[in-house]
């Protein structure tokens, strides 16, 4: 590693972590509908909003009526922009006339980008129209992101709040995470990438010669803004096939460090909201300390891996820089790599590399990211809350050695609190492990790897687990595009986001129901470095439980295999 | 057993307490000891095999289940898995669910032996009951429902747990309390509640019958110690679910290893997934979640407390305000003479002398404390009694005290005695009465003493704090525990024993409607309380209390309002019922820890083991070094099973849980039981593996 390479990894650091707190304060401010610097601009945009649609933002939801509004919220996205793939062609803003999805692709997309997965089973250049693009993808990019913090407010409400029904009301937090949350920072990002050069443009693709006399075809688009919301929404879906390894989605040096820290600002942001939310910054702390070692043990341990010498060219006495197959010669090693890990762990799914291409180490460090549950920072709102989930378990754990009911900020966890949590941690090994088996059984699913063995076996395995997370990244070496892996994958990103909402808000109901009782001296404590490292082991022995065998089988088999 | 009906026994005190009434009683209350127990527990771990018992224990279900299927799979042979292998792991697999039951049953013996000496002599035992017409007639005890009257007469058993309501007698308690000396029990009052199976030594009652069969006090406590009847306490109801949770996520996990084996080209034996699936799923906790309640139940009961439910005892462990009742619970029943100040003009001689003249007459307790304190100070020659005419207390006087040698010895109150002395307040010498202020100002009670119409001195009687208390409420506070000291006294006075004792806060002229608004106000903040009371009145505040314990000597309504009875009626019991909640908290989380730490030893024994075939290369991860696939495996089932035997000791007994803050008791616990967790199995499987090898076992 170079000192531009540290040098990135510091500043990376310092415009994700500086910012935050205060960020993290703002958006606590706007969700709760109090003035911020904001409301002389956004106040009347969201009053037109709540007039239009007949909302009283004063009205608020029990958990039931929150989720169903939800859900209600979330079907009818999905109803849209199914048709908008569909019928694409038939519809305006299609300068290149490009026909409508395949009906499972179609499916699979729709699912991917409801769920704030952003998996992509198609090239977005080759098939899809400048409508599909922004008034169906962008929209639920925002969308999904949005109900990612409604349902995290809405849980923060649960902690919170004390003997109540009410967890606001969902049409506000939408709509307040939208217009405050989401827009302005995604106008800044989006004009910052423009000046680096990323197009914005309703034209043609462009038709070229190129220097070897052949004709070449040059996409464009309004690819900006959706960038913009892909990177700060924990979406992840590019705009272009290769997503920001694209030279036109990731121009620069400059261009690429913006939309890393894009990656995980806002999740950052709302581990502090929820300090907020709680009157206690320590549980933030806490929180973030916790994401941090994960995040840092990761990242080491890939950055470590990907610098290792290949052994296969030992024999051949050739000086070894790390390998560069799969990554741009723009970025290099180490933004590659820091990618990768922060792609991963926050949910996000944008790579500006090949991941197929990784060292088998580094690949695991993606793959376990995401099997932790994406709690490491984690998608926009649904990472905290599930970060949140795996406090409940540590809390119930290890609660009762304290020698009371476990108590988490004062509210007990009881047998209806533990039963949501089991089924939220049902989730990840049914969509990885069942439906993986499933596709790795069936003789035609099982081809879609391009590898035998052990890297064939992670090829596989990281498409069920990056759907199933919601992450969205792809390993690459899969062939997703067929309809088999189209319905499981889009049913794995169904349960990936469904199977933790329906919980968490059933949880939040039942926490804001309860008393709380008052925290002292004996009550477990939830900050400091012994829950810290409690909490970082019990999300480690999780996952670690869960996935090891199948990790062995995969990279682990294979790095051993290549003789590192 | 074909008992007598006991009516027609004549009274016989002299047997001892607990086969009081049985002819023919098993000396059960005798074996508590675990060297009694073991055999019929050994017997019942088998008898617990039935998948309708188990069920109970879910976990343990789903290992019988795989002991079912690797017995079958032994009988057919799998070339990569030798049958004597397969069959010790079938063997192991049995006896991970036999070591489950025992024990179980072991913990249930232990509360039954009590619980079946305390029944003992119920059965069969006969009631008169009142007929319409005011008539009695003869039926069997088991056949009274709640509201029945019958008479009991001297010498008879009470059939049923019930109020008196009419008459006045001596009852023997000696068979659920173990204290011999009989007690009073008579209508109304707060003595009027008494408990079935005990006996009459004198006269007669009439009894109104206040449970239905099933439902008596001695039937809940029963209902507590056996597994199979047993309610699950609600933090073991949420416990099981994550437990049946994890086992869902490691069947899984076991369950989709086979496709992706077969993905990788290779394939897994069927009993080695069986034998990954079995460690994997928490038995260690599975196992012995039951024994832990059952045996904290009984160390309740051998506390001599009943507890109604579980829930309460749980709820014990998570109070955070005990309201303590000043008189019998911090401080003795009476006062106590702790100081004597003469009066100017009186020697320390005249003093004591005249003061001791006249208390020596007094059979009160304070009299007896005031001997006792100048016998300690001031010995001097005593009269004998006959040479004394004693003045007893009488309400007009207020005052009592010896005429001796025709001098007059008189103590009472300060305005009592200046009456007496036909003086008046103001006539007290002033050094005197600095001493009375402080006295009463400090809590205490100012006595004067005269001799011969001459004024000698003041007596200091004070509440007295029991030795220990105030260390008792030290390590409560540890435990961010509050205690309330309530008292019918004035704050003053309150104030002053509250701060000798070391309560956090007082509750001082309490009335039964201050009491129920004071817990009412500490549950809205959201905190649990507990208290214990005896009187009727008590019982609108001991139904509110999260954990209300009664007095057994108490009134029925306390003891029904309340979700505990103490059969000693002590209540300084209530701190140990708090200390057993936590234990069987602790006990539970620390193993449950433990359980699910463990897993990643095994993890590092068998998936070497397991994929061996398939990928040699991970045998790098085999950092135990174990023998051989099939002796890595069996070692992980070995320990497996034996884990469950070596942590019986510690499930019956409970951790202990020292006074100190939550961070310091989770350091701890994690340190022993996380850490411990950890490395443990490691070190364990290892052994096991080296004596497997050596003994050629596989």
């Amino acid at each position: 590693m170079h000192g531009y390479d540290y040098l990135l990894i510091l500043a990376f650091f310092a415009l994700v972590l500086l910012p935050a707190p205060l960020l993290g304060r703002f958006y606590y401010n706007v969700m709760e509908g109090q003035r911020t610097f904001l409301t002389p601009v956004m106040g009347p945009v969201e009053r037109i909003c709540y007039r239009l649609s007949g909302v009283d933002p004063t009205v608020e939801h029990n958990w039931k009526t929150y989720t169903i509004a939800l859900l209600a919220f979330n079907l009818a996205g999905f109803v849209v922009l199914f048709a908008i793939l569909l019928l694409q062609g038939s519809l305006p803003l299609n300068p290149q006339g490009l026909p409508g999805m395949e009906w499972s692709l179609a499916f699979n997309t729709t699912m991917s980008f409801v769920t704030n997965t952003n998996w992509q089973s198609y090239s977005g250049e080759a098939s899809l129209s400048y409508l599909s693009q922004m008034a169906g993808l962008t929209v639920q990019n925002f969308v999904s992101a949005a109900t990612g913090i409604a349902v995290l407010v809405a849980f923060c409400r649960g902690i919170s709040r004390r003997s109540t029904q009410h967890l606001g009301n969902f049409w506000a937090d939408m709509t307040r995470a939208t217009l405050y949350g989401l827009l302005p920072l995604c106008l800044v990002l989006a004009l910052l990438l423009v000046w680096q050069g990323v197009p914005q443009t309703f034209a043609h693709y462009v038709d070229a010669v190129t220097l070897q006399g052949t004709d070449q075809t040059i996409p464009l688009g309004p690819a900006a803004s959706q960038i913009a919301i892909k990177q700060l929404g924990t979406n992840g879906g590019g705009f272009f096939g290769v997503n920001s390894a694209h030279p036109f989605e990731n121009p620069t040096i400059w261009s690429n460090l913006f939309e890393l820290v894009s990656i995980i600002l806002i999740p950052v942001a709302l581990v502090f909201t929820f300090g907020h939310y709680v009157k206690d910054m320590r549980q933030s702390r806490a929180i973030i300390a916790c994401m941090l070692a994960l995040f840092l043990i990761g990242g080491a341990t890939a950055m470590w891996s990907e610098y290792q010498p290949n052994p296969a060219l030992n024999i051949a006495s050739v000086e070894q820089a790390a390998p560069m197959e799969g990554k741009e010669t723009r970025f290099g090693t180490t933004a590659t790599v820091l990618w990768a890990a922060t792609t991963t762990a926050a949910s996000n799914g944008s790579v500006n590399g090949m991941h197929d291409s990784l060292n088998p180490l580094t690949g695991m460090i993606a793959l376990a990211n995401m099997m932790v549950g994406e709690v490491i920072f984690g998608g926009v709102g649904a990472g905290l809350y599930g970060m949140l989930l795996n406090v409940l378990i540590a809390v119930f754990l290890a609660g009762l050695m304290i020698g009371r009911t476990p108590e988490y900020l004062g509210k007990k966890l009881q047998a209806r609190e533990v039963k949501l949590l089991v089924a939220t941690l049902i989730v990840m090994p049914v969509g990885v492990l069942v439906f993986g088996a499933l596709a790795a059984t069936l003789p035609g699913p099982a081809g879609a790897v391009s590898n035998p063995g052990a890297h064939g076996f992670s090829q596989l395995l990281y498409a069920y687990t990056s759907a199933t997370a919601n992450n969205g990244s792809a390993f690459g070496g899969f062939s997703a595009n067929t309809p088999f892996h189209n319905l499981m994958l889009g049913l794995s990103m169904f349960i990936g986001r469904f199977g933790y909402i329906l919980p968490v808000l059933a949880l939040a109901g039942s926490l804001a129901a309860k008393k709380s009782s008052p925290l002292g001296q004996n009550s477990f404590p939830t900050h400091g470095p012994l829950f810290v490292t409690l909490l970082t082991v019990t999300i480690l022995l999780v996952g670690g439980l869960t996935f090891l065998p199948t990790l062995a089988l995969g990279p682990i088999a294979e790095h051993l295999s290549l003789g590192f | 057993m074909n008992m007598q009906a006991p009516v027609t026994k004549s009274p016989d005190s002299k047997i001892p307490a607990s086969k009081a009434t049985n002819h023919d009683a098993q000396p059960v209350a005798a074996k508590t000891g675990l060297a009694a127990l073991w055999r019929p527990a050994l017997v019942q771990a088998f008898v617990k095999l039935d998948p309708r018992q188990l069920h109970r224990a879910p976990v343990m279900l789903v290992v019988e289940l795989t002991a079912v299927l690797t017995t079958v799979l032994c009988l057919i042979p799998d070339p990569a898995v030798p049958t004597s292998v397969a069959v010790q792991i079938a063997i192991w697999l049995w006896f991970t669910v036999l070591f489950a039951n025992f024990a179980e049953a072991l913990a249930e013996g232990r509360g039954k032996a009590r619980a079946d000496s305390l029944k003992a002599g119920s059965e069969g035992l006969k009631a008169r009951i009142q007929g319409a017409n005011g008539s009695y007639e003869m039926v069997n005890a088991a056949t009274l429902r709640k509201g029945d009257v019958v008479r009991v007469e001297a010498g008879e058993l009470i059939p049923g747990d019930g109020e008196v309501i009419e008459g006045i007698a001596a009852v023997n308690e000696a068979a659920i309390t173990g204290e011999s000396a009989p007690v009073i029990r008579e209508s109304g009052g707060d003595r009027s509640a008494v408990t079935g199976n005990t006996r009459l030594v004198s006269d007669w009652l009439l009894v109104r019958i206040s449970a239905n069969p099933g439902e008596s006090t001695l039937d809940r406590m029963i209902a507590l110690v056996e597994g199979a009847k047993r309610q699950k306490t609600p933090n073991e109801v949420a416990l099981d679910i994550l437990l049946i949770g994890l086992t869902l996520i490691f069947l899984l996990v076991v369950v989709t290893l086979q496709p992706f084996a077969h993905f990788a080209g290779g394939n897994l034996p069927l009993v080695f997934l069986v034998a990954l699936l079995v460690t994997l799923i928490p038995t260690t906790i599975g196992g012995l979640l039951s024994a832990i309640g059952i045996a904290g139940m009984d160390r309740l009961v051998r506390l001599n407390v009943i507890a109604k439910s579980g829930r309460a005892v749980e709820a014990a462990g998570d109070v955070h305000v005990l309201l303590l009742d000043k008189t019998g619970t911090i401080t003795f029943g009476n006062r106590r003479c702790a100081a004597v100040y003469s009066a100017p003009g009186a020697t320390p001689k005249e003093l004591s002398e005249g003061t001791l003249l006249a208390s020596l007459a007094d059979d009160t307790a304070e009299g007896k404390s005031i001997v006792e304190y100048l016998r300690g100070q001031h010995p001097m020659t005593e009269p004998a009694p006959s040479q004394l005419t004693a003045v007893p207390f009488t309400a007009e006087t207020r005052l009592s005290g010896v005429d001796f040698e025709g001098r007059v010895y008189r103590k009472g109150a300060v305005d009592s005695l200046l009456k007496f002395l036909g003086r008046d307040r103001s006539d007290l010498p002033p050094v005197l009465a600095r001493e009375i202020d402080k006295i009463a100002k400090t809590g205490g009670t100012p006595l004067l003493v005269c001799g011969d119409g001459k004024l000698l001195g003041a007596i200091h009687l004070k509440d007295v704090v029991k030795p220990g208390i105030r260390e008792r409420f030290e390590e409560l506070r540890k435990l961010g525990i509050r205690t309330v000291m309530v008292t019918g006294d004035n704050p003053l006075t309150a104030a002053a024993i509250a701060a000798e004792a070391g309560v956090d806060d007082v509750l001082a002229e309490a009335t039964p409607e201050k009491k129920l608004e004071r817990i009412r106000q500490e549950q809205n903040d959201g905190r649990l309380v507990a208290m214990c009371g005896d009187g009727a009145n008590d019982a609108p505040a001991l139904a509110q209390a999260d954990v209300g314990m009664a007095m057994n000597d108490g009134t029925q309504a306390a003891r029904e309002a309340a979700n505990m009875v103490d059969l000693d009626s002590d209540p300084t019991k209530l701190l140990d019922v708090v200390q057993i909640g936590k234990e069987l908290l602790v006990t539970r989380g620390a193993l449950t820890t433990f359980s699910i730490a463990n897993d990643v030893a095994k993890y590092f024994a068998i998936l070497p083991a397991l994929f061996a075939a398939i990928y040699p290369q991970l045998g790098v991860l085999n950092i135990m070094h174990l023998a051989s696939p099939q002796s890595a495996i069996l070692s992980a089932i070995v320990f497996n099973a034996l884990i469950i035997v070596v942590l019986i000791p510690l499930a019956l007994r409970g951790v202990r849980v020292q006074a100190a803050s939550a961070a310091h008791l989770l350091r701890r616990n994690l340190l022993v039981y996380g850490l411990g967790g950890l490395v443990v199995p490691f070190v364990g499987i290892k052994v096991i593996d080296l004596l497997l090898t050596a003994l050629h076992l596989v």
